[in-house]
């Protein structure tokens, strides 16, 4: 089998505040074997704040990054959903419109760059849950016990509503999580929004959102929340005792990202996966894999 | 000769990159508000929103704080049975609003993403630190310790970066943007 090689965009979360997803997501593609290839001078993805400002900006921003990956010949993938939902927008404005793509070109020959439109873009889950028989036979050191609420959030799944995918029932997550032998719970609230930045513009109301998402899980029976987004994660986790303060609740949810569920199914050693970076503890089935591998 | 754009051509303008139908394509049916997961904290609700744009009724629209409280998650945008963007148009009202100066001044957003551009002009990658400037000042003082509480928490566990991140051609990136929109001096 050829090793599958992918133009790597880890974004500006995940080299600090999110490091834990982009240790484990190296350290799982290695596991997996596959290639990421960190794209060469990448830059901000623009966020949401971009397109608040300038759409033509926001979109040249996404596209210098999609030039490169073109030069290298490699498909993009991103961990993170917010630059993984820009990166793909721009991708289908730029295939089919002429004007916008001419337009960008001309501002990418400053950096002697130059995109035709041939770069897939991918979100890391997509890639990581592809081949299901490939991650279970690696996983040898199954999650047995740990209930996992897969929470999808927004921006893998929406806006892309004509491609053809089921946006309103995926299953892939699920799958995933079962496939490395944990249980995924059924979690009603799954594609709801987490709140993003309103955490920073709208405290009151993504704190809120919070509260609900918290309450669904512990409803759903989950141990542990598994997350795929750099935003949702800090959200969840690093705002929940002031969800705690605000409502009166006392919230203790666990929050990790899927990748650090999967290399410790995969025996990587917890420090390796950026796992002891959280607020919140691993649940009691997450440390006993955790102890399992420390013994090996 | 001159000729008058109306609002609503306005709105429309704003939103060039998208596929999405036009406002005037809305039925009212209402699944937009009552999808959208912020619409409680909303002063007008998505549905009466795109009424008053189709109606003219621009000031109204700007005094509106509705635009800049989405979150972008997008569900209204994948159930509009009318196929209108609408979590696209609330980006481009809060455009609108950005480019003329004029928002309720209470709302963090404007800064906050302001900030975020300048940001990203000058290194090219974002850094929470400088972000954080942009609306520390607006939270009360027990927010504000939280804030801090919560700053120090990451600190802690190593998840803020002491110093902002730059990419290697960041001259080229300077003169990249310039051909778009001539800020960064």
């Amino acid at each position: 089998m050829t090793k599958k090689t992918f133009a790597y965009f880890p974004g500006c979360s995940l080299e600090k505040m999110a490091e834990s997803y982009h240790l484990s997501t190296v350290e799982v593609a290695r596991v997996l074997g596959m290639e990421l290839k960190e794209l060469e001078d990448w830059n901000c993805c623009g966020a949401t704040a971009y397109f608040h400002v300038d759409e033509l900006l926001a979109h040249t921003l996404c596209a210098r990054n999609l030039a490169m990956a073109e030069k290298e010949g490699l498909d993009l993938v991103a961990p993170c959903s917010g630059c993984y939902k820009n990166m793909h927008a721009c991708n289908k404005h730029l295939q089919h419109d002429r004007d916008l793509s001419d337009h960008i070109n001309f501002a990418l020959e400053e950096d002697n760059l130059r995109y035709d439109g041939k770069v897939n873009v991918h979100h890391l889950i997509q890639v990581f849950a592809e081949d299901l028989k490939e991650v279970k036979s690696k996983a040898t050191n199954p999650l047995a016990g740990l209930k996992v609420a897969p929470y999808y959030g927004c921006q893998i799944l929406r806006p892309r509503k004509y491609e053809g995918e089921n946006v309103d029932e995926p299953r892939y997550f699920e799958d995933l999580m079962a496939a490395i032998g944990a249980t995924p719970v059924d979690f009603l609230f799954r594609l709801r929004c987490c709140g993003a930045a309103l955490i920073i513009t709208n405290r009151q109301a993504a704190l809120s959102m919070v509260r609900n998402l918290l309450q669904n899980a512990i409803d759903s029976g989950a141990d542990v929340i598994a997350t795929a987004c750099p935003l949702c994660q800090v959200n969840l986790e690093c705002y929940q005792e002031m969800v705690n303060t605000e409502f009166g609740t006392k919230f203790s949810v666990p929050v990790f990202y899927f990748t650090q569920l999967m290399g410790l199914s995969m025996g990587i050693p917890p420090k390796q996966l950026g796992i002891g970076t959280e607020f919140l503890s691993p649940p009691p089935a997450m440390l006993a894999a955790c102890r399992k591998v420390a013994v090996v | 000769m001159s000729t008058t754009v109306s609002f609503r051509q306005e709105i429309a303008n704003l939103l060039h990159a998208v596929e999405g139908n036009p406002v005037n394509a809305c039925m009212q049916c209402g699944t937009c508000s009552g999808t959208c997961p912020v619409g409680d904290f909303m002063d007008v609700r998505p549905q009466r929103l795109i009424r008053m744009i189709d109606a003219g009724l621009k000031d109204k629209v700007m005094a509106t704080r509705a635009f800049w409280y989405c979150a972008s998650c997008y569900q209204c945008t994948v159930r509009c049975p009318r196929g209108i963007d609408i979590a696209e148009l609330m980006y481009g009202l809060k455009r609108y609003t950005i480019w003329r100066n004029q928002y309720p001044e209470d709302l963090i957003g404007p800064a906050f993403s302001e900030t975020f551009v300048k940001n990203i002009v000058r290194t090219g990658r974002s850094y929470e630190p400088v972000l954080a400037t942009s609306y520390f000042f607006t939270l009360g003082l027990k927010e504000m310790l939280a804030e801090a509480q919560n700053a120090t928490m990451l600190m802690l566990k190593g998840r803020l970066p002491v110093l902002p991140a730059r990419i290697k051609r960041l001259e080229n990136f300077k003169r990249m943007i310039k051909r778009i929109i001539p800020i960064g001096d």
